[in-house]
């Protein structure tokens, strides 16, 4: 380089916060050394939307409206903790079948979100197709969703002490269709993509971190996971009694970003077992606990006799 | 070890350990901290390595004002843990040792203390907003500070809250 | 001089029974009709420019997805850069740090373009009436279509689109 006068610069480029690769509002400062890139800047915060301010204003069962906002391809995840924190503040537990729904709805809701990330990422590598099955799946959930809570994103379902109401007729047979579609499609996409050379070249050993690195990061989930940390708290610290479920917790060693696929693939199947077990142990009951402590009534549901989605 | 055993573990170096709901909670002097998560981090039967959160209270008009919280986790003995720190009113902005060098996760969780709360974190290698517009004024999360009725970034608009909007 | 509709005009066609095409251009007739052309042309291949920002972005992604199919109106490329779309869809909540960067992106779209206001938030600030959001998108860019609901359906969205769409049409035709 030095003989030929030519002097080795990184260039600095803005990525973001609108992009088309970031699902989402992130904004990369980046160092580039040609096509490597050298330093990695993040700046985030053009999504803060004030939601712990505004439930200082607000009652502990309308927080639940708010945080389910809080991550919209997962909320379920949200309700639930916020409720269970709630519920362990009040010192009450709910009833054995909002437990259950809690779970089934929770695992349905995370094979949708690893769909949204399965599709997006298929996208950015350039599988579209992957992009185009993946939401058709997803609809599928949601469709179950919006039977079971009337709304496609952010249900606001479950509450404190319970959920805000019951299954509605049919939902069972529903999700057991579902069940059955599902196998074959999260085959599908293995086929689709584990052995094709442009996904492999673009995820094999690309951005892995090891162990000590994601414990000092504080990355958690299915990163972690497949790194080799076995790490879930489904399994280490369990509530809604998923100790009492059985499945497998997907490891991988290797810790890049195709470990990550095959966990996330992996974790989709196992959610589906959960699913079922679910189904199969759901018996009649009441779906909220009736304590003083909650002040609100779910009398006023005879609306549902008669909705038919 | 469950609970009561790492609380009892805990009170052997700790004088304020505080157990409740199944969670462990030590209170530290402010200048105490890095000691504290230093200890906590390395006495090999504690060993908790994961910082999984660092937040803040407000409490105006009493003393300490804020209190903070680190939030620790050890994957190995599956325990949690909870240091708290309380800081008086005065000075304005407080102040405390950062737990960066002892944590790297800790970077981003201080920098939105220090955007919500203005808490100012000693040592800390990039101590900016990280949230909110890095011209903003004023902290947010702190409870003098208003729900709504803001000035916008955008050429100077005044949003009022929304019961002064006369729509 | 200003236009004037015959009644009764036809579209394209030489054969006008009776009227002098010559005499038909004078009076602004074959203006008209090329407006409403280029009109029918806008309306039928918007390409709208992605802004996705919450909740909200999720649902406008269905609705390019295949069970809703946004390429029925000709709009299935969302485009990545702001320079090539003419239609700007702000789904979802504008925090006030986004709020200059999306001013910046409307600016750097060429004329003529349209923006649709996507979900309470993004037209009022909806549930989160705080600090951190932007009152409603309109304090920033002139907004042509309110879709409500939190998120909108799918459907929603697509009707808002429909109505913009004739707004293009009829717009044309006042000229
Ligand atoms: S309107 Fe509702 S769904 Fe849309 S961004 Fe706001 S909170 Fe999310």
């Amino acid at each position: 380089m030095e003989d030929l006068g030519l002097r080795e610069e990184t260039m600095i480029i803005n990525m973001g916060p609108q992009h088309p690769s970031t699902h989402g509002v992130l904004r990369m400062v980046l160092a580039l050394d040609g096509e490597y890139v050298v330093s990695c800047r993040p700046v985030i915060g053009y999504l803060h939307t004030g939601i712990e301010k505004n439930t200082e204003y607000r009652t502990w069962q309308q927080g639940v409206t708010f945080v389910t906002r809080a991550d919209y391809l997962s909320p379920f995840f949200n309700e639930t903790a916020y409720c269970l924190a709630v519920e362990r503040l009040l010192g009450i537990e709910a009833p054995p079948r909002a437990q259950v729904i809690r779970v089934m709805v929770m695992e349905l809701n995370r094979i949708a979100s690893h769909l949204v990330w399965l599709a997006t990422t298929g996208l950015e590598l350039g599988a579209i197709s992957m992009m185009l099955y993946g939401l058709r799946e997803r609809e599928e959930i949601l469709r179950i969703f919006e039977m079971v809570t009337g709304l496609r994103l952010n249900h606001a379902y479950v509450r404190v002490g319970g959920l805000s109401m019951d299954l509605p007729d049919g939902a069972v047979d529903r999700v057991r269709a579902f069940l059955k579609l599902m196998p074959g499609r999260i085959h599908e996409y293995q086929e689709l993509l584990s052995g094709s050379p442009i996904w492999r070249q673009r995820t094999v050993g690309i951005g892995s971190v090891s162990p000590e690195d994601m414990l000092a990061l504080g990355v958690t989930g299915p990163m972690m996971r497949a790194a080799g940390v076995s790490w879930d708290l489904r399994k280490e610290e369990p509530y809604c009694g998923y100790e009492t479920y059985d499945f497998e917790v997907p490891l991988r060693e290797a810790g890049d970003c195709f470990a990550r696929y095959e966990v996330r693939l992996e974790e989709m199947r196992q959610s589906l077992r959960i699913v079922e077990q679910c189904l199969d142990r759901l018996t009649p009951g009441p779906w909220v606990r009736t304590a003083s402590a909650i002040p609100w009534s779910t009398s006023s549901t005879s609306w549902r006799s008669r909705w038919r989605p | 070890m469950d609970t009561p055993a790492l609380a009892q573990r805990l009170a052997q170096r700790f004088p304020e350990v505080l157990e409740a709901r199944g969670e462990v909670t030590i209170t530290v002097e402010a200048d105490e901290l890095a000691q504290a998560l230093l200890h906590l981090r390395d006495e090999p039967d504690l060993s908790f390595r994961f910082l999984s959160d660092v937040t803040c209270t407000d409490w105006p008009g009493l003393d300490p004002r804020y209190w903070l919280a680190y939030h620790l986790l050890s994957t190995e003995h599956r325990q949690r843990v909870r240091v708290k720190v309380g800081l008086p009113p005065e000075p304005d902005p407080p102040r405390v040792a950062s737990a960066v060098p002892l944590f790297p996760t800790a970077n981003w969780l201080e920098r939105e203390v220090f955007d919500f709360y203005g808490v100012v974190f000693e040592g800390h290698p990039d101590l900016r907003r990280i949230e909110m517009p890095e011209d903003w004024v004023g902290h947010p999360l702190r409870k003098d500070h208003p729900l709504a009725g803001v000035n916008t970034q955008y050429k100077g608009a005044f949003i009022p809250p929304p019961d002064r909007r006369g729509l | 001089m200003p236009v004037q509709r015959l009644p009764g005009t036809r579209l394209g066609g030489t054969d006008g029974p009776g009227v002098d095409e010559e005499q038909e251009a004078r009076r602004g007739v074959l203006l008209t009709t090329l407006g409403r052309a280029v009109a029918w042309a806008r309306k039928n291949s918007m390409w709208p420019a992605t802004f996705g920002l919450a909740c909200c972005a999720i649902e406008m992604m269905a609705t390019g997805a295949a069970d809703y199919d946004l390429s029925r109106w000709g709009m299935e490329i969302f485009r990545a850069s702001p320079r090539q779309a003419d239609l700007m869809i702000v789904a979802g909540r504008v925090s006030q740090k986004m709020g200059p960067v999306l001013r910046r992106i409307y600016d750097q779209m060429p004329e003529p373009k349209w923006v649709i206001s996507m979900g309470v938030c993004a037209s009022t600030g909806g549930m989160f009436n705080n600090y951190g959001l932007i009152q409603g998108v309109d304090t920033i860019v002139p907004v042509d279509i309110y879709v409500p609901g939190c998120p909108p359906r799918p459907e929603m969205l697509m009707y808002g689109i429909l109505r913009l769409h004739a707004k293009v049409q009829r717009e044309a035709r006042i000229k």
